[in-house]
């Protein structure tokens, strides 16, 4: 046994060192228990309690700190086991152990010794006390004995007085109430001449159960009767007031919940309270009706929703809160009713918003409109969520789409306009007569001003529309507008269109019926075809990029993609050119056709000049390649174009002219013409008159020059000319030659058309001599 | 299904008329007019041998001058008119006159062609129509289905009824019309109609196309603007009576039903450069033929206005002698409207296109270099017309 243990609790008599010795084995149950609980006490489990490691086994009756320690096997089994060595040690031990314990075990004793003796002290003096107080406890009970007899007669004696109190506080009571009730009707009558309806509606509610109960007296019944009365002329001083509606919205209130109080029928009520919000909404809508009328001077479209928004809406809205308090209890039908008389309030109210906002189509300006359309969405959210049935809001929202949908409609057609407005710009600068000495506006200008007065109006109107999808409006988060209204809406709908329109506005140029291309000038169809060139490179994707970068683009829906539209942009573009084309060469055509047409070429006389006209043709050519270079770029030529005219006169005067058409008067053999045309044919390219031009100025003069000259080939073979018809041609035809090569994009085409039209003429007359080349050289050079 | 391939035929001189010889009904048979200032001039009677592919030509003398305009008795085989110019003192005059072929080159001859040009016979000249008081022929037209008698002829602003008598010896003028207005009017061109009992000729001129009764010699209607330009050219409809086409200088040919004048019921722009000649295949009047100073000649199916626009109604048993040909399911819907072939054989502008008078899917064209082109409908077409 650890000594340890035994010195760790020396307070405890019968702590649990000492168990093992004890002899516990005949130990009753009780003292185990009371062991037990001492042990849990102290927070010990049975086992620790024992001191004994765990691990071995609690009943191994050879462990000598073990419970169930049997000195007699302990012995045998030393006796048995250990060699005599070990038992002498064990016997030593054991002895030393023994003795350590037993002066333990005095020195426990000399220590508390002391506590013993006061203790026992302390237990007499106890003792000595506790009898005293029995006495005096005694007496107690005697003396309560005679105060609860005492107790006992007074209350006998009050008993018979404190039933008649009782009773006479219980008449006081009613008389007060009886007091009441007999002044009721004066006080009622009181109030309502001071107009203190709330006051006399609840006396009323008081003493109106009451009164019911004893309606059988007479005298009760009278105050029922007078009190009826006053009550019968409270309600209709109520009435009266409440059908005077001269008051506002909440003392209407007031008057029916007394009226309510007072038990009116809460469906009449209901009706007439609506009847009553009716009369005096419709007033609102009257006057905002007056508003719009047709005096002149209305209010802006802000002030209008703003008189609606505080007037009607304000008021709906009022009426709306005081119904839902008043008429709670009216269920699903009330609020049915509520509905159905906001809805057609609400419609009234819509419809009059429609046509303030239809007078407001015109202006340009959106920013107005905008904070008109954002209050008066704004003002019926409130209604919209007092009121979801009525569906208010979403009438507001579906307005407001409306609204901007118009507007779309209105600012496409604002474009459009701005569009004829500017080509009829153009059309009076170019038909304005130019002032001597100083010149109009120039193509380019023009193109310019067109064209920046163009995106001005485009850039505007995005600006004007994209209000509507500012943060701060409050219908902006709707679906509608964070969607459709961006994709559908402004960007096919405003911006696509209006590029789809100024292109076929454009084409409609090319198909006017009048063919012969005086209605429209051709400078327009000219500046048209560069405009609409530079939208298929820039413009349009441009304008597109700056549009889905305004409006963010969230809707899935299909839009049409920039190469579309830059497409039909080049379609017209290149419509237009070749239409310029036509018109410009029908021009000059005219003039060669009635030259070689009227002329009588039999009998002209030998030429001294270049015929007039093929002046005009080449000034008008140069008239023509100037106009077309202020808005063209110059184009291709071929490389041999670099030379100078001089070598190619001589080329086209000496060689080519003897070869072309020098056999053919002589008289020798008239197949050789036919083979040398022929055997040229095959070496040159089929002329495509009328072929589609590019987008440059050589491209289109040489188209101009093609037209030109194939008409002047065609109405040469239908002549038939003289000697001098002959040379008057060939003369005209190197003039020609000497001023149009420059214009072309291969002067071989020049060459060839007009080599044709010298052989043509040579060959329709009978008596083909040709002028001198040299000859022509100095008539063309004079002229 | 391989196509022939064109034949072609090389005249010496420019050349402007050309003509089916109208009466012949069995042999392919074109005459061609040629305008030569300094030579004598010549029509070449080209006779085509469909099945060996052959052309045999006879040619006649026209010495009084160079013909601009040919056009074949629609009752006689022999029997021509052309409109020509003299030139006389620096003064040039188109006449016109009927002419006779000699007798055996009426239907034909198979002479070889090579000793054909020294053995050049002339016409026989039957009567002049004299224009003296009425300026330049510009054409001179037949009446369809007559038995010859009767002819029009246009001189600038005039528009001449001829009767023919004495077999063909003397012409009187029957009645005529003059067309008024400012400035110089000057008829381009005109056709008389195979509809109305033949009653009817349209003229063009300048851009506006004018309908003619002969009987009272007044206009009935009146197509103001109908082209762009000079109206070079018109056509009636074989089969359709109120329908006629007209090609002009805007490079367009244009189908026009003359009860509504205001628009054209068709318009087709496939030529580069002036239009100036349509012809309607005489049978199918879907097949449109068309040449231009462009150097092409354009043969067009205009199904959609043609009086079959649903193709051809045949009976089954009729395809029962095409068996190698295997029945193919006809389409009900209205077929398209299309350009069949675009021939390039000419280098140089073609002034005349005609179809044959004998065969309906072989036609003629002419260009001013004196080439003669002879094509056929492409195979693959006509038997979709066919069956």
């Amino acid at each position: 046994m650890a000594p340890g243990t035994m010195a760790a609790e020396p307070g405890h008599g019968s702590g649990p060192g000492d168990s093992p010795k004890g002899p516990e084995a005949e130990a009753p149950e009780r003292r185990r228990k009371a062991h037990g609980m001492l042990k849990l006490y102290y927070g010990l489990s049975e086992g620790e309690a024992a001191g004994r490691p765990a691990g071995t086994d609690p009943l191994d009756p050879t462990d000598l700190n073990g419970a169930h320690f049997d000195p007699e096997v302990y012995l045998d089994k030393l006796r048995r086991e250990c060699p005599l060595a070990q038992l002498m040690d064990s016997e030593t031990d054991m002895v030393r152990q023994i003795r350590a314990l037993d002066s333990d075990m005095q020195t426990l004793v000399y220590e508390n010794y002391n506590k013993f003796i006061s203790a026992t002290d302390t237990i007499r003096k106890m003792k000595n006390d506790f009898r005293k107080m029995e006495d005096e406890m005694d007496r107690l009970a005697t003396n309560m004995a005679v105060i609860t007899d005492f107790s006992a007669r007074i209350s006998a004696t009050l008993q018979d007085r404190h039933e008649r109190i009782t009773k006479l506080a219980g008449v006081h009571a009613l008389l007060r109430k009886l007091q009441f009730l007999f002044e009721l009707p004066s006080r009622l009558t009181k109030c309502v001449e001071l107009g203190a309806y709330g006051q006399a509606v609840r006396y009323q509610g008081r003493a109106q159960a009451v009164l019911q109960q004893y309606q059988h007296l007479p005298s009760f019944r009278a105050i029922q009767d007078d009190c009826q009365v006053i009550t019968a002329r409270l309600v209709q001083q109520l009435r009266q007031r409440f059908r005077e509606g001269g008051s506002g919205a909440p003392e209407q209130a007031e008057c029916v919940e007394l009226l309510l109080a007072l038990g009116e029928p809460a469906e009449e009520l209901c009706e007439e309270f609506l009847a009553h919000a009716r009369g005096r909404l419709e007033e609102e809508l009257r006057s905002l009706e007056a508003e719009l009328g047709p005096s002149p001077p209305a209010p802006d479209v802000l002030e209008f929703t703003d008189h609606g928004g505080s007037g009607f809406v304000g008021g709906l809205c009022q009426v709306a809160a005081a119904y839902q308090e008043l008429f709670a209890a009216q269920g699903p039908a009330g609020a049915e009713k509520l509905a159905a008389f906001a809805r057609e309030l609400g419609g009234c109210y819509f419809a009059l918003v429609e046509r303030r906002l239809a007078q407001e189509q015109g202006g340009g300006d959106n920013s107005l409109l905008v904070r008109a359309l954002d209050r008066f969405h704004r003002r019926l959210r409130a209604p919209g969520a007092l009121l979801a049935a009525a569906g208010l809001a979403e009438a507001a929202t579906e307005i407001v789409e409306r609204v901007a949908r118009e507007r779309l409609g209105y600012h496409l057609q604002g474009l459009r306009a701005a569009f004829l407005g500017c080509l009829t710009d153009v059309r009076q600068a170019l038909a304005a007569p130019r002032l001597a000495g100083k010149e109009g506006p120039g193509l380019a200008e023009l193109l310019a001003n067109v064209a920046s007065s163009i995106l001005s109006h485009i850039k505007a109107s995005l600006a004007a529309v994209h209000l509507f999808t500012a943060k701060e409006v409050s219908f902006s988060n709707k679906p509608y507008f964070r969607g459709e209204f961006c994709s559908q809406g402004v960007r096919e709908g405003l911006i696509v269109s209006f590029i789809r329109s100024m292109c076929q506005t454009a084409q409609s140029f090319c198909d006017s019926p009048g063919e012969k291309g005086g209605a429209t000038p051709p400078a327009l169809l000219l500046l048209l075809s560069r405009l609409c060139l530079d939208y298929e490179t820039a413009t349009i994707s441009y304008i597109l990029t700056l549009t889905d970068e305004q409006f963010l683009v969230q809707d899935q829906s299909p839009v049409t993609p920039v190469s579309t539209l830059c497409a039909e942009a080049r379609e017209t573009a290149r419509r237009l050119l070749t239409h310029y084309v036509k018109v410009q060469g029908l021009v000059i055509s005219q003039m060669l056709r009635k030259s070689v047409e009227t002329r009588d070429w039999l009998s002209t006389l030998e030429p001294r000049n270049v015929r007039a006209v093929m002046k005009r043709v080449v000034e008008d050519t140069t008239a023509i390649d100037v106009q077309v270079g202020l808005l063209y770029e110059e184009g291709v030529r071929k490389a041999q174009s670099s030379d100078s005219s001089k070598r190619t006169f001589s080329v086209y005067s000496s060689s080519r002219q003897q070869g072309r058409y020098a056999p053919s008067y002589t008289p020798s053999a008239p197949m050789d013409t036919n083979l040398l045309s022929n055997i040229q044919k095959l070496f040159s390219e089929r002329i495509d008159v009328f072929s589609p031009v590019e987008f440059n100025k050589v491209s289109v003069l040489t188209g101009i020059i093609k037209i030109s000259l194939k008409t002047l080939l065609e109405c040469v073979r239908l002549r038939t000319f003289g000697r001098f018809g002959l040379q008057q041609v060939q003369v005209d035809c190197h003039f020609l030659q000497l001023y149009l090569w420059r214009f072309v994009a291969d002067e071989e085409l020049v060459h060839l058309l007009l080599d044709e039209v010298v052989a043509s003429a040579a060959l329709r007359c009978p008596d083909p001599v040709p002028m001198e080349p040299s000859v022509v050289e100095v008539i063309c050079e004079r002229g | 299904m391989e196509d022939d391939a064109p034949v072609i035929y090389g005249l010496e001189f420019q050349a402007r008329a050309l003509t089916p010889q109208t009466a012949e009904t069995d042999a392919i048979r074109f005459l061609v007019g040629t305008q030569s200032l300094k030579y004598d001039n010549q029509i070449h009677i080209i006779d085509f041998d469909d099945e060996n592919n052959i052309i045999n030509k006879n040619v006649l003398l026209h010495q009084v001058g160079e013909i601009w305009h040919i056009s074949t008795s629609p009752a006689d085989k022999g029997v021509l008119a052309t409109c020509y110019n003299r030139t006389s003192d620096s003064r040039v005059l188109t006449c016109a006159a009927v002419w006779r072929m000699p007798k055996e080159l009426e239907s034909g001859s198979h002479e070889s062609p090579d000793d054909s040009s020294s053995t050049a016979q002339t016409l026989e000249l039957l009567c002049h129509l004299d224009n003296t008081a009425h300026g330049n022929m510009a054409c001179v037209t037949w009446e369809p289905m007559g038995d010859g008698k009767k002819v029009i002829s246009l001189a600038d602003n005039h528009i001449l009824l001829w009767d023919l008598q004495e077999s063909s010896s003397q012409a009187v003028l029957a009645s005529s019309a003059s067309l008024e207005g400012k400035g110089q009017l000057k008829f381009t061109s005109g056709r008389w109609s195979p509809h109305h009992n033949c009653t009817q000729v349209a003229t063009a001129n300048d851009s506006a196309l004018r309908g003619w009764d002969t009987r009272s010699m007044s206009q009935i209607y009146c197509i103001e603007n109908a082209h762009g330009q000079l109206v070079r050219d018109l056509d009636f409809n074989p089969n359709k009576q109120y329908y006629l086409a007209s090609c002009g200088d805007d490079c367009k040919v244009k189908f026009w039903d003359t009860r509504n004048v205001t628009e054209p019921v068709k318009t087709l722009e496939e030529h580069s450069h002036w239009v100036w000649n349509v012809r309607y295949n005489h049978s199918h009047d879907q097949l449109v033929l068309t040449g231009s100073s462009d150097s092409r000649v354009i043969l067009s199916n205009m199904v959609s206005i043609s009086s079959e626009p649903f193709g051809h109604l045949v009976d089954d048993d009729d395809i029962s002698d095409q068996e190698d040909h295997p029945p193919e399911e006809k389409s009900k819907e209205p077929l398209q409207d299309n350009v069949i072939a675009t021939y390039e054989e000419h280098e140089d502008s073609v002034y005349a296109v005609e179809w044959s008078s004998a065969d309906p899917w072989l036609f003629a064209s002419l260009s001013y270099d004196g080439r003669l082109v002879i094509n056929r409908v492409p195979r693959a077409l006509k038997y979709h017309i066919l069956l």
